[in-house]
């Protein structure tokens, strides 16, 4: 039976910091990253607010970087997915579709995904109008009418980076107040192509067969439904948490996040420490990612040094 | 891994050559919509390129969406990747997004 002193689940920002750190402490981490690598910052363009990139520099750009940084210190990489760990025996186990895997301490840097409105028709038009990623598909816009539902930093980033080809941007918020920054808010509230529509909630999209047409709109005020043109939808309501695979064996909080401990990276389970955003609803930034990938890592050097 | 441009077997589409290499092909086809800008179309790159090494019986082609806006609009792309399979000079199927390489190969599998 081979034997790991740490398994790394996640390929984002997190994972590979914890990857660096437990390299250069040689543990010889194995990383996997999964089928599809490189977590969120996979899905933006330009990353501004990085430390280090004073220009800016590209997500996708950005990943390749740390991930040939991990790579350099001797992190081993498996290009497929974990579907199963087994948390209640030491070793901890760890299963892929078809091997076996067991590790002394484990990272999870499982990230979070963005979650869709859930509503007649949104699978249907998925790439026919209706958008998860504003950077990928605004193009397709250029003179034309679309919304953005959301109401948090995401959704005013979107709508923001979305006028540069739209003709008018609508925000649909369920409440008749933003939770975005005061930057973010009075950026948006600054364009005059951003209009916003006030406690009012998608409960269809609508389209010709082929594309995106309008959204059915129930305002929660007034309880009166009503329906509005528009050739794009897109939707910024938020990430949930990369727990599936940790139910009922990690404590986990109402919403999904992995619960640690204060000022660590600590889980409910000895040896088993989280880094990221699979722990953080509140940050959520690549560079506090990779923070507590550090953290996590050190914290499971010193603990498999303490058991020694 | 996500390196660009594809290296091999996969035809650069373009509106001179999309009649003759697509729709005429008697094979099934598999047109990747994309745009060096977009990161998930960064991330099915590798993957696209690698069914395309697996796949002898399937023609693999690409389109910029960024040269070849004509191309996006006469297929109604709004989200990129879009992945269309034609089959016999007709869109068989459509579908968008980040997947793994298996449920790929499955979707273009269908039209064998």
């Amino acid at each position: 039976m081979s034997m790991e002193k740490v398994i790394i689940i996640g390929s984002g920002p997190a994972g590979h910091t914890a990857a660096i750190y437990a390299a250069r402490a040689e543990l010889t981490p194995l990383l996997f990253e999964g089928r599809i690598p490189g977590g969120q910052l996979m899905l933006t363009t330009e990353v501004e607010n990085f430390p280090g990139f004073p220009g800016g520099a590209q997500g996708p750009e950005m990943m390749e970087l740390f991930r040939k940084q991990s790579q350099r210190f001797g992190t081993r990489i498996v290009a497929d997915d974990v579907v199963a760990v087994d948390f209640s025996v030491r070793p901890f186990l760890v299963k892929t579709a078809d091997a076996e895997y067991h590790a002394e301490s484990l990272i999870v840097s499982t990230g979070a995904t963005a979650m869709w409105l859930d509503v007649p028709g949104e699978k249907k038009y998925g790439g026919r109008g209706v958008s998860a990623c504003a950077t990928c598909d605004g193009f397709f816009f250029k003179g034309k009418k679309i919304i953005v539902v959301g109401g948090g930093d995401s959704a005013m980033e979107e709508a923001t980076f979305l006028t540069r080809f739209a003709e008018s941007v609508t925000v649909i918020v369920r409440r008749e107040e933003l939770r975005a920054s005061k930057i973010m808010q009075e950026r948006a509230r600054a364009n005059s192509k951003i209009l916003f529509v006030w406690n009012s909630e998608v409960k269809e999209i609508v389209g010709d067969g082929t594309r995106v047409t309008g959204v059915k709109l129930f305002d929660n005020k007034t309880n009166v439904m009503s329906e509005l043109a528009t050739d794009g939808v897109f939707v910024a309501i938020g990430h949930k948490p990369n727990t599936e695979l940790f139910a009922g064996k990690l404590e986990l909080d109402t919403k999904g996040y992995v619960v640690t401990q204060p000022h660590s990276t600590r889980t409910s389970v000895e040896g088993v420490f989280a880094a990221g955003d699979v722990a953080d609803h509140y940050y959520r930034q690549a560079i506090t990612a990779a923070g507590t990938g550090c953290m996590a890592a050190i914290d499971a050097e010193r603990w498999l040094a303490s058991r020694e | 891994m996500m390196t660009f441009p594809y290296k091999i077997h996969m035809l650069e589409l373009t509106s001179s050559n999309f009649d003759s290499s697509v729709l005429a092909s008697s094979s099934a086809v598999l047109v990747d919509f994309w745009a060096p800008w977009c990161g998930p179309c960064k991330m099915m790159g590798p993957i696209v390129e690698q069914l395309a090494g697996e796949m002898p019986d399937v023609v693999f082609g690409k389109v910029n969406v960024d040269d070849h806006g004509e191309l996006a609009q006469r297929y109604n792309i709004l989200s990129i990747p879009t992945f269309l399979v034609f089959k016999g000079g007709h869109v068989a199927d459509q579908f968008s997004g980040v997947m793994p390489a298996e449920a790929l190969k499955a979707r273009i599998e269908k039209y064998l």
